[in-house]
């Protein structure tokens, strides 16, 4: 009965010991712990320096100049809204402004419906896979430039495949969609397209890929036919796959610019000008604060979208965790 | 007996030093990169390279790609040893951030002032007393190029008047020549300027300065200008469809080749025909105006160059040895013949000038007949603008000679 006390006490004094050992070992294991992350934190912080510094200190600029009357070199007299009002009474602007949502919804949806068939097809456990997925995927090695150039050649009335067709013999065959302000933009789609539909493809595949294999045994058993099953239940599945695709087309479709240059100049007239056409030549033509007003301007879909995307991942994060 | 020895190679080393000049590299930016042109520039870097300085030849295609190339350089720190430009508002921002070398003491010694002419040509360069840049030639925009060829293709003779051309253009259609060849590449300068020379021809130099210099809005919205916006819109629908991106060469290669009738370009047109070893009145015709019957007035434009300071004593040197080269008769009387345009100084040789040449020179030397291109009173901004409003009426069909007016009268009510 004596020995319980002590046996108590000595059980006591051994826990708390061991309580005061367990704090020191968790304080040494978060230092080291701490320390471990320090060679990822030096080497991350050029990236950092380059992120702030660019993107933050590049944006905030871009934006501040937008409300002055910058020419070549910047000043800060500011003008209030006059740059933005100058900016939507041109024409060209607002042009530019149509021809991205055109062009890019054009580029998107065929790059994704092209994609997804090619998926398909690379799908299908045919031989000479890779020889199909290099020659699929050559395109994309091509910079804009080079495939602008390329197709502007190829859709020139003087000496693309309009003369050569007629010299063939059909002198009555017309092909220049680029010679045509209606048309022009279409021409620029079916080139970029070209360009990268081969990794629209690659990441279509990897999600096809991904798909359970038990579902093509079940949809056979049931006498669905492979057509039916692509389109209603795999691509369904895919929805992740598809995100990933859309987003990466949508990053290159604001960019546009190489493109436009090398295949029509913004021509015929300013059929195919864009807003990233427009920045540029406004800084070149040393109107740097108007050009500076037209960025932001292109800033302000793009953030929207990513709210959006912010929006989509609380309500996603709050719907898994009430389950 | 050591220490002398030493010292006197010490001072004759010091000596040779400060005695010889090192001969400096150049960098010349320009945009002649045509075949005419090329030969024309040739010209300067082979007079300059026999001074004993070399010249780097940094031409860029397209003025206003090689306009924002040396911007954005002079914005970086590392601007060009000189440059091209045209006369008039192009390089204020640099002079006004103080960039470009002052070349008055230059000027003075040599006496620029006495024999550069007209006045017209000194003062883009000459601003407050100071000599910021160094005119080169004079080009002359206000000319027509037409293949006889092509006129006769059709069984007609060239026209000499607008009424005339105007009328020609379905029978020139219909006998399988393009009617009107205009290149619409770099944002549509040449269509801007085949306008500004249009309302030049058909309504006057008074009405020209009204409206580029003075802003003048009622003109500017006016009849007469729509009816001039009407007529561009009618030569446009005569062009043929590899007309939008194509440079200025190009398309006076079809009128070289005869496939065009007519193209309206300044007269550094005139080195490709020569090139080409065509002569004037025999293959080609060349109507001032363009195609008034007795032009009376010259629309001046032409190039200059400035000359960036450099920090190298010997670059100096150098650049003001350029500017000096760039003036002098002989280099002015090679570079003016192989280029097409006239020289800044009367006393020049120009026997090997064509008909085409000295019919300008003539015009140039009445008094009041000199209209400087508006580049001398609108900055880039404004005819980039300008460029984009013409070439949207010729190559857009759904724009109207009213929509495009109403622009243009926008764009000059805020110009600056």
């Amino acid at each position: 009965m004596a020995a319980k006390p002590r046996g108590s006490l000595l059980t006591s004094a051994i826990v708390q010991d061991a309580g005061i050992a367990e704090g020191r070992l968790q304080s040494r294991a978060r230092r080291r712990r701490q320390l471990g992350k320090l060679p990822s934190i030096i080497g991350t912080l050029p990236m950092i320096v380059v992120a702030v510094g660019v993107f933050v200190i590049g944006l905030s600029f871009t934006v501040v100049l937008s409300f002055t009357s910058s020419k070549l070199f910047p000043t800060f007299n500011f003008v209030g809204w006059y740059q933005y009002e100058r900016l939507w009474a041109t024409a060209r602007w607002v042009e530019s402004v149509k021809h991205i949502w055109f062009y890019g919804a054009g580029q998107i949806g065929l790059s994704l419906v092209l994609g997804f068939l090619l998926a398909v097809f690379m799908d299908q456990r045919i031989r000479g896979e890779d020889t199909f997925r290099t020659i699929f995927l050559y395109p994309f090695a091509l910079s804009a430039i080079i495939t602008g150039l390329v197709w502007q050649l190829m859709l020139d009335p003087i000496w693309g495949l309009q003369a050569a067709v007629r010299s063939w013999g059909w002198t009555d065959f017309k092909f220049a969609p680029l010679a045509s302000g209606e048309t022009a933009l279409i021409g620029m789609i079916v080139a970029s397209t070209w360009n990268g539909v081969g990794v629209t493809m690659a990441i279509l595949l990897a999600g096809l890929r991904g798909v359970d294999s038990e579902i093509w045994n079940a949809t056979r058993v049931d006498g669905i036919p492979r057509w039916r099953t692509y389109l209603w239940i795999v691509l369904p599945m895919m929805r992740g796959t598809v995100a990933t695709a859309v987003i990466l087309l949508l990053v290159g479709v604001v960019r546009t610019f190489d493109i436009v240059i090398a295949m029509t100049g913004g021509g015929p007239g300013i059929s195919t000008q864009m807003p990233a056409t427009y920045v540029i030549d406004s800084i070149n033509a040393r109107n740097v604060g108007h050009g500076m007003a037209a960025a932001t301007c292109m800033l302000l879909p793009i953030l929207a979208l990513i709210l959006l995307q912010v929006a989509f991942r609380a309500r996603a994060n709050r719907r898994a965790t009430a389950r | 007996m050591r220490c002398k020895l030493v010292a006197a190679a010490f001072a004759a080393s010091v000596a040779l030093s400060s005695g010889t000049a090192l001969a400096a590299d150049l960098e010349v930016v320009h945009w002649w990169t045509s075949g005419g042109e090329q030969a024309a520039v040739s010209v300067f870097a082979k007079e300059f390279d026999a001074t004993g300085d070399r010249w780097v030849d940094g031409a860029i295609a397209l003025g206003e790609t090689a306009r924002a190339t040396v911007m954005q350089r002079a914005l970086g720190g590392d601007p060009p040893d000189a440059s091209q430009f045209n006369p008039g508002r192009q390089y204020e921002d640099l002079i006004s951030a103080g960039l470009l070398l002052d070349l008055t003491p230059l000027a003075e010694k040599e006496g620029w002032d006495k024999f550069i002419r007209p006045d017209q040509i000194k003062a883009p360069c000459k601003i407050d007393g100071h000599w910021w840049c160094v005119p080169v030639n004079i080009h002359m925009q206000n000319w027509a190029w037409a293949s006889v060829a092509a006129f006769k293709k059709a069984g007609l003779e060239v026209p000499t008047s607008w009424d005339q051309y105007l009328a020609d253009l379905p029978k020139l259609k219909d006998a399988g020549v393009i009617p009107f060849a205009v290149g619409g590449d770099g944002g549509g300068w040449q269509i801007s300027l085949l306008a500004n020379q249009l309302i030049l021809a058909q309504l006057g130099a008074e009405v020209v300065e009204k409206i580029w210099k003075d802003k003048n809005l009622e003109l500017a919205g006016g009849p007469e200008v729509l009816k001039a916006f009407q007529t561009l819109k009618s030569l446009g629908e005569y062009a043929d469809n590899g007309s939008p991106n194509r440079s200025w060469s190009d398309t006076t290669a079809l009128v070289i080749k005869g496939s065009a009738a007519l193209q309206v370009m300044g007269d550094w047109a005139q080195g490709e025909f020569q090139v080409a070893g065509q002569k004037p009145g025999v293959d080609y015709a060349c109507l001032l105006g363009p195609l008034v019957p007795d032009a009376k007035y010259v629309r001046t434009g032409g190039d200059i160059f400035v000359f960036f300071k450099q920090k190298d004593a010997d670059v100096e040197r150098a650049q003001l040895s350029l500017a000096s080269l760039m003036v002098n008769p002989r280099t002015q009387a090679l570079f003016n013949t192989a280029k097409g345009s006239a020289p800044v100084r009367d006393d020049v040789d120009l026997s090997l000038a064509n008909d085409c040449m000295k019919k300008a020179i003539d015009v140039l030397k009445q008094p009041g007949s000199v209209v400087p291109d508006a580049n001398q009173w609108r900055n880039e901004a404004f005819t980039t603008a300008q460029n984009a409003i013409f070439s949207d009426l010729i190559y857009n069909k759904a724009t109207t000679p009213a929509a495009a007016q109403a622009q243009f009268v926008d764009l000059l009510k805020n110009a600056e």
